[in-house]
């Protein structure tokens, strides 16, 4: 088994650079997901790391060996592209054994990991059909086919949900999964949807603007986001960042009057709160007015207005409050999150006991 | 609906296309029939009107020299030229379809003899022949080459012009494999590459089969083409010398308008378009079921 190490990793195009000294290391046998907006170089990183691309500076090191100049057949990766690259003239077997024909694998062993391949990916029917007689799942499933018969110990895979309707990404991207952890891949996996990226990652790589904004695991890059960018990127809606001023006895929001929520200074802090980490009440921390309400089916997400700034708040089922109305916010203790505005870098902060708060949700007629 | 209306509705159709196929039929159709009856009667002279001869002008031809060496020719033209332009121009194509420098250029280097007039192609090729101080006379004269004439002595006069086809048809039909080439995926040859597959596996296990439907699109225009082929005989060698450049378009023009035996250039026009026909068929009738990989 094999890990793969990318170290200072630079590509230039022209005066952009679409890779900036990105650094990451994906352990043996694990799955690490590049995820980012559009643009990021997601793509780019794993064409480097393929040897598609070639790069302008850095290293690539697959199981230990240096193959930053090695041309893409001899790292021992195999790839499944966005657009799945089957070859449209060949049928389904042939697409999959393309490999194991080109490096002379017997016919027993090719016909042997054809095989368990098809079983594995439910293709058997499928063998003698041409790509263009396939839905989109089905090439898709070609596509990893071709991947797993190649047993390279390295699988990389750019998007290769995005053409697919919501069902099929959710059974895919499970599937995906499982088969990862069953044949001990080493998987890198470029994706856009943060769901898709935290369902499914040992490892986050979460990139913007060619550079690493964070690398954690989903749960770590869920509860404590290096920076606003990554505190927004990963939640739905995005994480509330609200402006803090200095204040008596510690930093209020801006354009309140208290209650003090950190100790210190406020001014050019921000104070992050999750949607669905946030209650609302008769009573609580933070005086708020509803601005609006939208209605999801499970949830409902509430605009509300506190001093000067704008908060989302989710509350499940249907919210029976009125526009207008004047509620009260609360949170848990180490909800939330504090930020500085400039370097927009997670900061530490010492919250102060927050007030008496009273569980008692009169206003709140929820039916879930 | 009315009676009316529906047979206004089912006129209207008609209508549309009543100028269009009177233009055809006029200049296409009228005059095909015509070549066909007339191909079975003799020509008419002065006093005496054309008389019903059957099958005899068909009979003639098998016994007609000329007409003899006239297939031969074209059928050495096409078998020669038609496999050559075809892989020039995939050459061609491959070339300017990669990613090397001054490609814009070379792109119009290759096409530009199918925009040039043929005449004026002809033209110029003419002085490339010229014995002495021509183009290709004065390049072999390096090597010690005595002075030929290449135009003008049987053995070099159609392998001249089939010179000049092919470098005129190749340029032609890159256009057409061009296209098909940037119709074919690169994520295609990344994934080959990333299994291994060399660059001659990939254009062969890949590339060509994907280029079947237009390599065939290309064989049979390109052998249309050679039997159609008359404008560089007539600039070049006017089918000289003792017929031996001599194609069948131009024996059936030379038979037309200067002998004046009409009915025997019907005939041979008949036979022609036969050929024509078939090259066609071959096409669409079956090898079009065969290429296509959808
Ligand atoms: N061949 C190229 N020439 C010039 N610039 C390029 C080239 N390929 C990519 N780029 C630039 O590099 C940057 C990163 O591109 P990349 O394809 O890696 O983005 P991505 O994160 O995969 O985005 P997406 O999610 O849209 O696929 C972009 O700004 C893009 O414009
Ligand atoms: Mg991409």
């Amino acid at each position: 088994m094999s890990g793969i190490e990318v170290a200072d990793l630079c590509k230039r195009w022209g005066a952009v650079a679409a890779v900036d000294n990105v650094n990451f290391e994906v352990k043996p046998g694990t799955l690490t997901v590049l995820l980012g907006p559009s643009g990021c170089g997601k793509s780019t990183t794993l064409r480097l790391i393929a040897g598609l691309d070639s790069a302008s500076a850095g290293a690539i090191r697959i199981g230990g060996r240096d193959v930053t100049h090695a041309p893409p057949a001899q790292r021992g990766i195999s790839m499944v592209f966005q657009s799945y690259a089957l070859f449209p003239h060949l049928t389904v077997e042939e697409n999959i054994i393309f490999g194991l024909r080109v490096r002379r694998v017997s016919v027993d062993e090719r016909n042997r990991r054809l095989k368990k391949a098809s079983e594995l990916l439910g293709l058997g029917a499928l063998l003698q059909r041409k790509p263009s007689q396939l839905s989109g799942g089905q090439q898709q499933r070609v596509a990893l086919g071709r991947a797993i018969v190649a047993e390279a110990p390295v699988c990389l895979m750019d998007e290769p949900l995005s053409n697919l309707d919501a069902q099929l990404r959710h059974d895919m991207r499970k599937e995906i999964r499982s088969i990862q952890q069953r044949l001990g891949m080493t998987m890198v996996y470029v994706t856009h949807d943060q769901i898709e990226a935290m369902s499914i990652a040992d490892q986050v790589v979460l990139m913007r603007g060619g550079v690493v904004e964070q690398k954690a695991m989903p749960p770590e890059l869920y509860s404590r986001p290096a920076t606003t960018f990554a505190a927004r990127f990963i939640g739905t809606p995005p994480m509330n960042l609200v402006a803090l001023s200095n204040g008596t006895g510690g930093a209020v929001v801006r354009g309140t009057d208290g209650p003090p929520l950190i100790e210190g200074p406020g001014d050019g802090l921000l104070l992050g709160l999750r949607p669905e980490e946030l209650r609302v009440g008769a009573s609580g921390t933070l005086a708020a007015e509803i601005l609006a309400v939208e209605y999801h089916g499970a949830d409902s997400i509430l605009e509300c207005r506190v001093g000067d700034q704008t908060l989302m708040v989710r509350v499940d089922g249907v919210l029976r409050n009125q526009i207008g109305e004047k509620v009260w916010l609360s949170w848990a203790d180490g909800a939330a999150h504090v930020f500085d505005e400039k370097s927009s870098r997670r900061v530490d902060h010492r919250p102060i006991a927050l007030g008496a708060r009273s569980e008692d949700n009169r206003v709140l007629h929820s039916v879930s | 609906m009315s009676k009316l209306s529906r047979l206004q509705s089912q006129a209207t159709p008609w209508l549309l296309l009543l100028p269009a196929a009177v233009l055809l039929a006029t200049f296409t159709h009228i005059p095909a029939v015509t070549t066909f009856i007339n191909s079975f009667y003799t020509t008419p002279r002065g006093a005496r009107p054309a008389r019903f001869v059957g099958v005899e002008q068909y009979q003639s031809m098998l016994a007609d020299p000329v007409f003899l060496a006239a297939l031969k020719n074209n059928a050495i033209y096409a078998l020669g030229t038609v496999p050559l332009a075809i892989g020039l121009s995939l050459l061609m194509a491959i070339i300017v379809n990669s990613s090397i420098r001054g490609r814009a250029l070379l792109r119009m280097s290759f096409f530009l003899p199918t925009v040039l007039p043929m005449i004026a192609v002809a033209n110029i090729w003419l002085f490339f022949y010229t014995p002495g101080y021509g183009l290709f006379d004065q390049i072999l004269a390096n090597f010690g080459f005595s002075s030929t004439n290449w135009l003008g002595s049987p053995n070099t006069a159609l392998p001249s012009l089939m010179l000049l086809g092919i470098w005129k048809e190749a340029g032609f039909f890159m256009i057409f494999y061009l296209a098909a080439l940037q119709q074919i995926s690169p994520s295609l040859a990344e994934a080959a590459a990333l299994e291994g597959a060399s660059r001659w596996y990939y254009f062969r296990r890949i590339v060509f089969p994907l280029l079947m439907p237009t390599t065939l699109f290309v064989l049979v225009n390109a052998l249309i083409n050679s039997f159609r082929l008359i404008d560089h005989v007539i600039v070049m060698t006017r089918g000289g010398p003792d017929n031996a450049s001599t194609l069948l378009l131009y024996y059936i023009y030379n038979t037309a308008f200067r002998f004046w035996d009409t009915a025997y250039a019907s005939a041979l026009t008949m036979v022609l378009l036969a050929a024509l026909a078939a090259f066609s068929f071959i096409q669409f009738g079956i090898l079009d079921r065969k290429v296509h990989y959808k």
